[in-house]
């Protein structure tokens, strides 16, 4: 398999991390031959990740929907599992009001599980799937696409900004959450003519912590996936061998993609509920 | 690996699921799952008042049980004191009367002996009398001997 067809290893190994890509140029509606253009769009991410999305969301919805007190059906237990383990952890962790932490937290683990899941597939089966039906390149796991980890993580870091300003107020956050933490100078007893010093000290650190946040989370997810992604690529480079290791790997890939998808809802749980509380 | 469009997309689609997942799966799910939670702990305190009142139940029953008991003991015992006050009464009774009957059967004996020998005293006296008549033949007069025969006849 791994020369198959006149491709070198590398090929083939290029050929798996490529995405399906469509841009716009002068030409017009361009397939594949975008790399560095900003308007591409990965075709392949975006319907895996929206499928699954969808799939989530329907699953849920029906069971809510069919939602029985009396006689609850074993779809509906395993629904309700995860429900009240998201549930759990948000109460642990956030202690205050939002009707959004919740669902969001939920849609997260969720979906980043589900993407991750992808992962499982055999790496042959969809891409190869896909050369049959003329599709050239396709990347199956969204979550190993930057993109996606990105554009979940800066959203929730759109939530974070939103709500520390909702909550602490422009001044609050800016100058109470980023500029008299963590050498407060009012504490230390400071005479006046320092404090400007010590505040841009403060805020060039917290500025650096609160952009690792989104940056960190969706790195996390992308390296990981990734990683696990460019493994079952390589093991299925070996011939005969790839059964074993395959079977290994895929056995230690499923705590990696439940463990991710638990890290990327508990931070951000955690971080909303930072950005909740009063300093 | 570039940043491209996608993020835009995904973003997009990130907003979407979240707002439709906040509309409409979360409250309906968590809203059932409280009030299952909520039917569960009232079945449970319903099962434990019901316990209660069993026990309650038992012992109202115990006490009726005593209290019966007692009852028909007291009314035993008050039918015993009865029985025993008419056997009492009917010996107290039954005495008198035999007392009375033997009395009236002794006085009329006395009477009975009392004029037997009155009779017997009367007639020993005309015995006597005719017997000294005899043995005196006409020399005494009985007129005149009465009196000493009745001092005689009384004396018998």
């Amino acid at each position: 398999m791994a020369t198959e067809g006149g491709k070198t290893t590398a090929g083939y190994i290029q050929h798996h991390l490529q995405n399906l890509q469509v841009c716009p140029t002068e030409q017009g509606w361009v397939w594949n031959e975008c790399s560095g253009n900003f308007m591409a769009v990965n075709v392949d991410s975006m319907v895996f990740s929206v499928l699954l999305g969808g799939l989530f969301l329907f699953l849920f919805r029906r069971a809510a929907k069919s939602f029985s007190v009396d006689k609850p059906t074993k779809f509906q237990a395993a629904v309700e599992l995860i429900v009240g383990f998201v549930d759990d952890s948000v109460r642990d962790t956030f202690h205050g009001k939002s009707n959004l932490i919740a669902p969001l937290a939920l849609t997260i683990v969720c979906w980043v599980f589900l993407m991750n899941l992808m992962d499982l597939i055999p790496v042959d089966w969809l891409p190869e799937l896909a050369v049959l039906m003329g599709i050239e390149y396709l990347k199956v796991v969204p979550s190993t696409d930057v993109n996606v980890t990105f554009g979940m993580s800066l959203s929730v870091f759109a939530l974070i900004l939103f709500y520390s300003l909702k909550i602490k107020g422009v001044g609050g956050f800016i100058v109470g959450e980023l500029m008299m933490n963590p050498l407060n100078p009012k504490e230390l007893g400071m005479p006046k003519i320092f404090w400007p010093f010590v505040m841009v000290f403060n805020f060039v650190l917290e500025t650096v912590a609160l952009l690792a946040k989104p940056l960190s989370l969706s790195l996390r997810l992308f390296g990981n996936m990734y990683a696990g992604e460019l493994m079952f690529i390589l093991i299925a480079l070996l011939g005969l061998f790839q059964l074993p290791l395959h079977f290994g790997w895929a056995v230690f890939h499923i705590l990696v993609v439940t463990l991710q998808a638990y890290i990327f809802m508990m931070l951000t749980i955690v971080y909303l509920s930072q950005a909740h509380e009063h300093h | 690996m570039d940043i491209n469009m996608t993020l835009i997309g995904q973003t997009i689609a990130m907003f979407v699921f979240v707002w439709f997942c906040m509309k409409f799966v979360w409250p309906v799910i968590i809203e059932m799952i409280e009030e299952r939670q909520q039917q569960i702990a009232d079945g449970l305190a319903a099962a434990e008042k019901g316990t209660r009142a069993l026990d309650e139940a038992k012992g109202q029953v115990d006490e009726l049980v005593g209290e019966a008991r007692q009852q028909a003991r007291q009314i035993i015992d008050q039918a015993n004191q009865r029985a025993n006050a008419i056997v009492e009464e009917a010996r107290t009774g039954a005495n008198q009367e035999r007392e009375r009957i033997l009395n009236t059967a002794q006085s009329e004996v006395e009477q009975e002996v009392n004029r037997a020998r009155d009779e017997l005293r009367n007639q020993v006296a005309v015995i006597a009398v005719a017997g000294a008549e005899k043995i005196l033949s006409r020399e005494i007069d009985s007129n005149a001997h009465r009196d000493l025969l009745n001092q005689l006849a009384s004396e018998i």
